[in-house]
């Protein structure tokens, strides 16, 4: 009885204690932010169909399909590879700041109990598949009209294991970007400049398609329901990387939409002075190129930061879409360099120019045009090299990849395959059937 | 009979029916087409990319008239389709052998 009443007496010494700390704090689920975060998990899932919308209707009619199809795709296959092996890859106990191990693969050793902060770890795996099925869309807007569907079949979950998984470990999973102090809130590196990277180095090896086969977009109203999807998906993506429904997740949203706002508005007013008329395209694309942008930061700094993230990205990424492609010359399709490679790289970039301790707490930063001081600039730094380590890692890994691909399924399609358009040529299925009378009937 | 076959620019086209409505002309046809006869193309810009677009949407109306109204039919679109500017369109006047009403099985002027 002593005895009984003696351990009691410990135990709750012990749980005042532990209460104090904080230990017992992270021992528990906390339902608002688990509903929060499985909530955010549908939202970007759906930025995937939303993403196949915003390409797709940018697309020549004849390869519609097909691009919409290769999105999909990234949504079936990534689903599958992320329980298997990238959830752990990512996120699992470190192997030399690189990689996270094959512990957890199949999600081994994880229960309905487990626990991830104060999200069940189910909720933590399902938010960032989310992340790793858009990630790989986004690579593939750049190959309209010419890429075989078995390369992409391929492609994708080789591209998730050697570039995705490690980057995303990288940054979030403990490894050498955390260590340094990269800030990325919700993915400018490990989304957007991974994928864009990675766009480039395929159209690369893809090679061009021929000028008859660069049509105007087929279907620009479909753009925008796409941007409108991504748009309010963002809101997820960026808002959810708090993971947690606090005023930090709050105060991402009115970031990111401010961020979005003010690029939609400069790149239509950039239009209008560059090209003499406003466009929906134009609008969409510096919608899309403002959230990418503030993807990175959104945690970070403050409305300010936002208003002028957004201004740099719709004036820069107007520009690398209207001038830099043409320049260099490379067939980056449906322009994921220009806005995503361009969009995160600024956004990366002034991350460090605009991150402030108002949002991040005194553990945090001020960035060069907050605070004027050394630790602005080194921060600035910091984020130069995970911007420039990212573009280096995932070009050079793509090409090999490329290589991979070229000399197994083989990487591009035949020239008639490329003239009739994809939907007919590699799946026998028309976009549309709008005609009432003269289509197919039954056999 | 004549066929009229009149290609006219795509805002023209209300004016064009009402014309032959008031000349009691009783059917047409009319389909979307593009085309260009010296009428230059037009550049679109689409995110920077510049498209040659050299054929241009034009509206064509077809009918079907007596000899005698070939004329007054092709002054009255004439009329209501000219601006001046080139890419008004052409007019095409052609034989017809016979015409055949469907629903009674008449033909010949009969039938137009």
């Amino acid at each position: 009885m002593r005895k009984f009443s003696y351990i009691s007496i410990l135990m709750m010494v012990f749980m005042v204690v532990a209460s104090q700390t904080g230990w017992a704090d992270d021992a528990t689920l906390d339902t608002g932010d688990n509903a929060w975060i499985l909530t955010c998990s549908a939202l970007v899932l759906l930025m995937s169909p939303g993403l196949a919308f915003f390409y797709g209707g940018m697309c020549s009619v004849k390869n519609i399909n097909n691009m919409i199809m290769m999105i999909f795709l990234c949504m079936a296959i990534i689903s599958v590879q992320w329980v298997f092996w990238g959830y752990t890859l990512s996120f699992g106990p470190d192997y030399g700041h690189f990689i996270g191990g094959l512990g957890m693969a199949g999600l081994h050793g994880i229960t309905p109990d487990s626990l991830s902060g104060t999200l069940s770890e189910y909720t933590f795996i399902a938010f960032q598949a989310t992340f790793a099925i858009i990630t790989l869309g986004l690579i593939l807007g750049a190959v309209e009209g010419r890429m075989k569907f078995s390369a992409c079949m391929v492609f994708i979950p080789l591209w998730a294991t050697a570039c995705y998984d490690p980057v995303c470990h990288w940054v979030w999973g403990g490894g050498w970007c955390a260590d340094l102090g990269i800030l990325d809130f919700a993915g400018g590196t490990v989304v957007h400049i991974n994928s864009a990277a990675a766009a480039l180095a395929l159209c690369l090896m893809l090679g061009k398609r021929k000028n008859a086969n660069i049509r105007p977009p087929a279907n620009v109203p479909m753009i925008a329901l796409g941007a409108g999807l991504l748009w309010f998906g963002w809101f997820g993506f960026n808002a959810g990387s708090e993971l947690a429904a606090d005023g930090r997740a709050a105060f991402a949203w009115v970031i990111t939409n401010t961020a979005a706002a003010s690029a939609a508005f400069t790149w239509i007013v950039c239009e209008w002075i560059h090209r003499g008329k406003p466009t929906l395209l134009g609008m969409a694309s510096g919608a899309i190129a403002g959230l990418v942008c503030i993807t990175p930061a959104a945690g970070f700094v403050g409305p300010l930061g936002a208003v002028q993230m957004g201004i740099m990205a719709g004036i820069g990424c107007y520009f690398a879409c209207v001038k830099m492609k043409a320049a260099f010359g490379y067939d980056d399709a449906l322009d994921v360099v220009g806005v995503h490679g361009v969009g995160g790289t600024i956004g990366a970039f002034a991350t460090g120019l605009y991150c402030t301790k108002f949002v991040m707490g005194p553990d945090g930063v001020d960035g060069v045009f907050i605070g004027w001081g050394a630790e602005g600039f080194h921060q600035l730094g910091m984020q130069v090299v995970g911007f420039l380590a990212t573009w280096a890692y995932a070009f050079a890994v793509t090409i090999v990849i490329c290589f991979i691909v070229k000399y197994t399924t083989g990487l591009r399609t035949t020239q008639e395959a490329e003239d009739k358009g994809l939907d007919l040529s590699l799946h026998a299925e028309a976009a549309y059937h709008l005609e009432t009378e003269s289509t197919g009937t039954l056999k | 009979m004549k066929r009229v076959e009149a290609i006219i620019r795509d805002e023209k086209l209300s004016g064009a029916k009402e014309a032959l409505k008031a000349l009691g002309v009783a059917g047409m046809t009319v389909t979307e087409v593009k085309g260009h006869g010296t009428q230059k193309g037009v550049t679109e810009v689409y995110r920077g990319r510049q498209y040659s677009v050299d054929l241009l949407p034009k509206i064509k109306i077809e009918a079907v008239v007596e000899d005698n109204d070939v004329k007054k039919v092709t002054d009255a679109i004439c009329e209501v389709s000219r601006t001046g500017s080139i890419g008004d369109g052409k007019i095409f006047i052609s034989n017809v052998e016979d015409v055949i009403r469907i629903r009674t099985g008449e033909s010949g002027a009969k039938a137009v």
